[in-house]
């Protein structure tokens, strides 16, 4: 299979799953049992609790992630995973067998550790084929995988290198290609792209999607980095001091942030204690703090006077002319403070009359054109209702 | 200073052996006990190291009592322990070669020494080490094999050199069990030729030849299994 070709493979496949619709995603989540459960899993050290009655299910095929602020525990739960550590409370599953008992080496599952963890006595191509020579492979199909690993991360001419000889961007697609070489069930990577620049991070994530897909390993992976997370992922554990947030989709995840933590850990936004005034089957009447009143979404579940967060991502509002009238019915004066060009698209900071901050983005899709306002511009903003999100605090 | 080196070339009584044939012949006897005894050392001294650092706590802890013991007894007291006392608790050992029980005797004290070396080296490498062969699937012994205990034996490389140094010098303990090693003949050919300060010149030269190779072998070891790029102490 070519290239090009896997790599349009793997994003339709995504789309379905994403879509729940298709028959590989019928295949997939209605499997009977998932991979991997995760039942109301506690660990403490001492008084402190790094993972926090968390509950996950996997699926098989499922590229999954947990993302999370350093500290938030994302590394305790895969030591748990893996065998290296054992749960205080709560259980875990693989093809619905309590894994208590399985020692880390007979888990059908590898591990790509945040610290990478190459054999320095053992050169790169070593290092990579080292699991298939301990899986007893015949020494031809050990060449020719051991190779072909090395093409995917691009270190074939270093095969004869030692991990200390290599910078920490090569030593993590060592680690990768080793994890990956003789195909685990379920593969755990710890942060396995950070010591990666934008652009190689870029390239590999984009062949370990298709990596994912073809060779239907199921990932967890771990990131701090969001938009990695959002391309990434089938579903997505957001993480805070040990417990899950929010765990769906992508889209779902930024798209409808089910709190304050997770609207704000995820993207840029706009937000801003307030409470309800009124609610109705059509809409949420708020009175936000340095907005005025506005209108959202119909919530369920939120009486008048509950107090909440007003949301509202950057790319959502627009900006005109002060002078140009509003059309919408959400709209607020203001001047441009400061704007941050980043190529495709151009951050503005505007200061409202009211005095508070807001966030609004152009992008910059005539060519040529960099930006649409310069510092001191009179303006107005404005967003359509659904736009707005209230949120719990 | 009147030197007199002749009388090595002199008969030593029974009409054939030359004073020189005869510290040959002893220099040969302390490379047999220290050669053998480093035998053992090395095979029981990287078992019980290992051992010391595997998670099962009855293992490590009978590997932990077993460096107690053969370090907290003075060596030559061990080899009349094992020279005199042992054979009396275990009567088949009376048939024994006194070699054999001077060699077990100075290798299991030398093998507490190297146990503790290769402890040592072992931990010192990163606990990801461990994790990484298990997470690859290996089995505890594998992991020690093929990934441990490779590096952890180059770490301790050096110690090792000094070891293998010191076991050659504490052979010398032989003689307090009549084996005619070069202590023992320095001993010896002093009282029947009166030429102290020469019997111990040649016998010391040796005990420095002998000390000298070891070190320029090991250390020619050392480059060999060097890994490029390597500095100690790193993950
Ligand atoms: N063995 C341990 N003993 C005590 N505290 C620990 C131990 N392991 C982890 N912790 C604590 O648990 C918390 C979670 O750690 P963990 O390594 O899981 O974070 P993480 O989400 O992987 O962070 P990062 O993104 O920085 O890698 C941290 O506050 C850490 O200090
Ligand atoms: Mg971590």
């Amino acid at each position: 299979m070519t290239h090009s070709s896997s790599f349009v493979d793997a994003k339709q496949k995504r789309t379905d799953t994403r879509g729940y619709t298709g028959t590989l995603a019928i295949s997939r989540f209605r499997a009977p049992v998932p991979l991997l459960e995760i039942r109301r899993v506690t660990r403490r050290f001492g008084d402190f609790v790094a993972v926090d009655d968390v509950s996950i299910a996997v699926e098989p095929g499922e590229f999954f992630t947990l993302l999370g602020p350093s500290g938030c525990g994302k590394t305790t739960l895969l030591r748990m995973i893996a065998g290296f550590d054992m749960p205080d409370e709560g259980q875990i599953l693989l093809d619905g067998k309590d894994l208590a008992d399985t020692p880390p080496e007979r888990r059908p599952v590898h591990t790509v550790f945040q610290s990478y963890a190459l054999f320095p006595h053992m050169t790169v191509a070593q290092n990579v084929a080292f699991p298939l020579r301990m899986a007893g492979r015949p020494a031809q199909e050990v060449a020719r995988r051991t190779q072909e690993e090395l093409d995917i991360v691009h270190l074939s001419d270093k095969a004869g290198a030692y991990p200390h000889e290599l910078s920490g961007g090569q030593k993590q697609r060592v680690a990768l290609a080793r994890g990956l070489v003789n195909r685990p069930r379920l593969l755990l990577l710890d942060e396995p792209l950070g010591a990666l620049d934008a652009k190689l991070r870029v390239e590999m994530q984009l062949e370990l999607t298709m990596l994912q897909k073809n060779l239907g390993i199921t990932f967890i992976f771990v990131t701090h980095a969001q938009y990695e997370a959002l391309a990434l992922s089938d579903r997505i554990a957001v993480m805070n001091s040990g417990r899950v947030e929010q765990l769906d989709t992508p889209d779902h995840i930024y798209g409808s942030p089910r709190n304050r933590f997770v609207a704000d850990f995820i993207g840029k936004i706009n937000l801003y204690n307030c409470s309800v005034i009124a609610t109705s089957s059509e809409s949420l009447r708020l009175s936000v703090a340095g907005l005025g009143e506005v209108w959202a979404p119909p919530h369920a579940d939120v009486p008048a006077g509950t107090a909440g967060t007003f949301a509202l991502r950057p790319e959502h509002a627009r900006i005109v002319p002060r002078s140009q009238n509003p059309l919408m019915k959400n709209h607020l004066f203001g001047r441009v403070r400061e704007f941050f060009y980043v190529g495709d698209v151009t951050t503005y900071v505007i200061d409202l009359d009211s005095g508070v901050r807001f966030q609004a983005l152009l992008a910059n899709s005539a060519p040529g054109r960099a930006k649409f306002f310069e510092l001191g511009d009179e303006v107005a903003v404005e967003w359509p209702n659904e736009a707005g999100m209230f949120l719990s605090r | 200073m009147n030197w007199e080196w002749q009388f090595f070339l002199r008969d030593i009584g029974d009409g054939e052996t030359t004073y020189l044939d005869w510290m040959i012949s002893a220099w040969g006897w302390t490379l047999a006990v220290a050669g053998c005894a480093w035998v053992v050392a090395l095979l029981f001294g990287s078992i019980i190291g290992t051992l010391r650092t595997v998670p099962n706590r009855w293992l490590a802890g009978a590997a932990n009592a077993w460096v107690e013991l053969f370090r907290n007894i003075p060596l030559l007291v061990q080899i009349f322990l094992w020279y005199f006392v042992v054979p009396t608790l275990v009567p088949p050992l009376q048939q024994v070669p006194s070699f054999i029980m001077v060699v077990l005797g100075l290798g299991f004290f030398t093998s507490a020494r190297v146990a503790e070396q290769v402890r040592a080296g072992i931990q010192s490498l990163s606990r990801g080490q461990r994790n990484a062969g298990l997470a690859l699937g290996l089995t505890l012994p594998q992991t020690y094999r093929f990934v441990l205990l490779p590096m952890a034996f180059r770490i301790v490389l050096p110690p090792l050199t000094s070891e293998a140094m010191n076991i050659i010098k504490n052979s010398s303990v032989a003689f307090a069990v009549s084996i005619s090693e070069l202590t023992m003949f320095a001993m010896q050919a002093q009282e029947e030729t009166s030429r102290g300060i020469e019997v111990y010149l040649a016998v010391t030269s040796l005990y420095i030849v002998s000390t000298m190779v070891v070190n320029r072998a090991l250390a020619y070891v050392e480059t060999r299994v060097r890994v490029p790029g390597y500095v100690g102490g790193g993950k």
